[in-house]
């Protein structure tokens, strides 16, 4: 597979992730079958060893969790693909490879649930499973695309955050990114630059070597297994040796310091794109937005929806009201700043309008952020069928908040 | 008289491979776990001292409870598991860094309930790992419940009244898996164990050793076996070789257990014919390169 593309090319969103995660340098993948993510496991089965990597069909979920942090540990960038009920099979795993801080990319394909729910339509009911799905606190990095090509990158960019912080990934995408096809040029890996994971600066064997220490960046260089290091990963709270300890101090610092690593790249991890209805877009606002209009909705969207939503905006301001979408990039951590900003635009003139394939994940958070500064609303469904861009306008025009 | 397993190993040698400022161990007074962590240590200190194995390159993956525990004190590469696990993570292990030597510790709640599916998937695929089961035949680390190792009619807390479901033979399900090398040993006959872990070591493909072992303090005191010597006399009493299965009459066998290497055949080992995949794959992408 090229690296990068000069023409464009007709691509379906789990070939681009498919093909981001070998331009990322993935050389690892388990997986377990199921709709509608299998298409990536069964490039990648092609794909990984033409390139001297490794594929592995394991029995179940839970398994192919396990072999990617296995594989891992033995310092080569891994990553499963899934879908809703494979989701949750594998949280218990997903907290260990956050504990014990094993690099590793999940991509969970969201389809219409609970349980076995629509395997076929999409949805984006797990937005609070990936921040929330395994036990006990722990950092999460969850991102989303809208588009064939962004599934590309983000899939890239899910593993350089992966790999530069020792932490799972999730990329989050649903059914109707996963399996719809578009045009596309894809950027080179030149362009959107790789990240190699940190490895220790002291040789085997050295006695000043501690497995968990880290330094300023709350992120310890991580050693292969097999690099004769020899030392230890457990799963349990554990000090700077790798091995287990007991309550107090230390084993709070322990997760404190998970969170912190993440959260000093809040600024950077936290993605969105401002999308006016002309085509604008960019990751601030439009200058001046909205003007003087007397009543304007940002309208909050992410996924597949977030492409009704840029349609739904354009058809609202044919009708004479001043909307503008919002799209998030990264979910987890949430983007707050942007919601802030959201609310400050349209603070005594309108409503932040979230609208998501499920009944209200990121809407809460957005209201969240928001604070109370202006009112926040949800819409969407989760009947399996997208939010049309009709529906959506339709919301847009019932909003009130005339200034 | 040093037994067989101990023959011609530096002490020093088997020292560097425990972590012994982890000591002491978590395990009970009487507990089996230490015999056959140490007929572990003496198979694996045996091939190393014989340059047969680089300690550099052996990796301890464990599950979770009492056994699992092992994998903290041995002074290598290790990677205490969730439980059930430890066997779908050391296939990632192997099949990543196929230079590897990678050994499972797990425990018989570990290994034959929870990770059950892992267990037989792995001695179906052959894939290259040691897999030893430290079987007491109880959830120690929960306190006394019931496993699939536990016999019929021995109680347990969540069978006060006697257990009414029948054990696993593990040896009998790896073989019936695949899996191509198969022993079960005792911690009883310790020298023998570790002989049977060497064999393993040595194998290429799929190896699985069962080491019989007792929990005095949550299996042993609630069937009549309070102490550790009671559970070792128990194992001496009961355990028939293999040589003398054929010859035994039926009822000679009732209620005992076999010991012995079961199966020890060459087929071919999982990571290796993936290395064929990775060849074939390389030609067809070459061949439509030009």
């Amino acid at each position: 597979m090229p690296a990068g593309t000069e023409r464009p090319i007709l691509l379906q969103g789990n070939e681009a992730c498919a093909r981001g995660a070998i331009e990322a340098g993935v050389r690892f993948f388990a997986g377990y079958p199921i709709t509608p993510s299998s298409e990536i496991a069964e490039i990648l089965a092609e794909a990984l060893p033409a390139v001297g990597g490794k594929f592995i069909q394991m029995e179940d979920e839970i398994a192919s969790m396990a072999a990617v942090i296995g594989a891992s540990l033995t310092g080569v960038k891994a990553m499963t693909a899934t879908s809703g009920p494979g989701f949750s099979l594998k949280q218990e795993n997903i907290g260990y490879a956050a504990m014990a801080e094993v690099p590793c990319l999940i991509v969970d394909v969201q389809r219409t649930g609970p349980s076995t729910g629509l395997p076929t339509s999409p949805a984006q009911g797990d937005v609070m499973q990936a921040r929330w799905g395994t036990h006990g606190d722990h950092p999460v990095i969850v991102m989303t695309p809208s588009s064939v090509r962004e599934v590309f990158t983000l899939t890239v960019e899910s593993v350089n955050w992966s790999e530069r912080l020792r932490t799972p990934v999730i990329l989050l995408m649903d059914e109707v990114v996963a399996h719809m096809r578009e045009n596309v040029v894809l950027p080179s890996v030149t362009e959107l630059g790789l990240w190699e994971r940190k490895r220790p600066s002291v040789p085997p064997g050295d006695p000043g070597f501690l497995p968990y220490a880290a330094g300023p960046d709350d992120v310890p260089p991580m050693a292969d297994f097999g690099g004769g290091y020899r030392y230890h990963v457990t799963g349990l709270h554990h000090d700077v040796r790798g091995y287990p300890i007991h309550e107090g101090a230390e084993a709070g610092e322990l997760v404190l310091r998970l969170v912190r690593k993440i959260e000093r790249h809040a600024a950077e991890l936290q993605r969105v794109e401002w999308v006016r209805g002309t085509g604008e877009r960019g990751p601030r606002p439009p200058a001046g937005w909205p003007g003087n209009a007397s009543r304007a909705t940002v309208v909050v969207s992410y996924g597949s929806t977030a492409r009704s939503a840029e349609a739904a905006c354009e058809l609202a301001r044919r009708s004479g009201r001043e909307a503008i979408l919002l799209r998030l990039v990264t979910l987890w951590p949430f983007p707050d700043a942007a919601l802030q900003e959201a609310a400050r635009l349209v603070a005594d003139r309108g409503e932040i309008l979230v609208v998501e394939m499920n009944l209200g994940q990121v809407s809460r958070e957005a209201a969240r952020a928001a604070a109370g500064r202006v009112p926040v609303r949800h819409f969407g469904h989760v009947n399996g069928e997208l939010v049309t861009p009709a529906e959506i306008a339709a919301e847009i025009m019932r909003a009130g908040g005339e200034r | 008289m040093a037994p067989a397993g101990m023959a011609g190993i530096d002490e020093g040698l088997l020292y560097s491979m425990l972590r012994v400022d982890r000591f002491p161990h978590i395990w009970c007074p009487g507990c089996g776990h230490g015999i056959v962590l140490s007929a572990l240590v003496r198979a694996l200190g045996g091939k190393i001292a014989a340059g047969a194995v680089d300690p550099a390159k052996v990796v301890i993956v464990s599950g979770i409870g009492c056994a699992a525990r092992a994998a903290g004190y041995l002074n290598f590469d290790g990677v205490h598991t969730t439980h059930g696990r430890a066997i779908a993570f050391a296939t990632g292990i192997k099949l990543a860094r196929p230079e590897l030597k990678v050994i499972v510790i797990s425990g018989d709640g570990d290994l034959a309930a929870i990770g059950g599916n892992h267990f037989i998937h792995a001695a179906r695929r052959n894939i290259g790992l040691t897999v030893v089961c430290f079987n007491n035949s109880i959830y120690g680390m929960t306190s006394g419940q019931y496993s699939p190792m536990t016999p019929k009619e021995a109680k347990a807390t969540t069978a006060p009244y006697g257990h009414i479901e029948r054990p696993f033979d593990l040896c009998e399900l790896a073989l019936a898996c695949g899996a191509t090398y198969v022993a079960r040993g005792a911690a009883y006959f310790a020298a023998k164990l570790t002989d049977y872990i060497a064999g393993g070591l040595d194998h290429e493909g799929f190896a699985f050793i069962e080491a019989v072992c007792g929990c005095p303090t949550y299996y042993g005191r609630r069937n009549g076996m309070s102490r550790g010597v009671d559970m070792l006399r128990w194992q001496k009493e009961h355990a028939v070789s293999l040589s003398r299965v054929d010859r035994a009459a039926p009822e000679e066998l009732a209620g005992k257990f076999v010991v012995g290497v079961f199966r020890d055949v060459n087929e071919p080992e999982y990571t290796r014919e993936y290395e064929r995949i990775i060849r074939l794959a390389r030609q067809q992408a070459a061949g439509e390169g030009k």
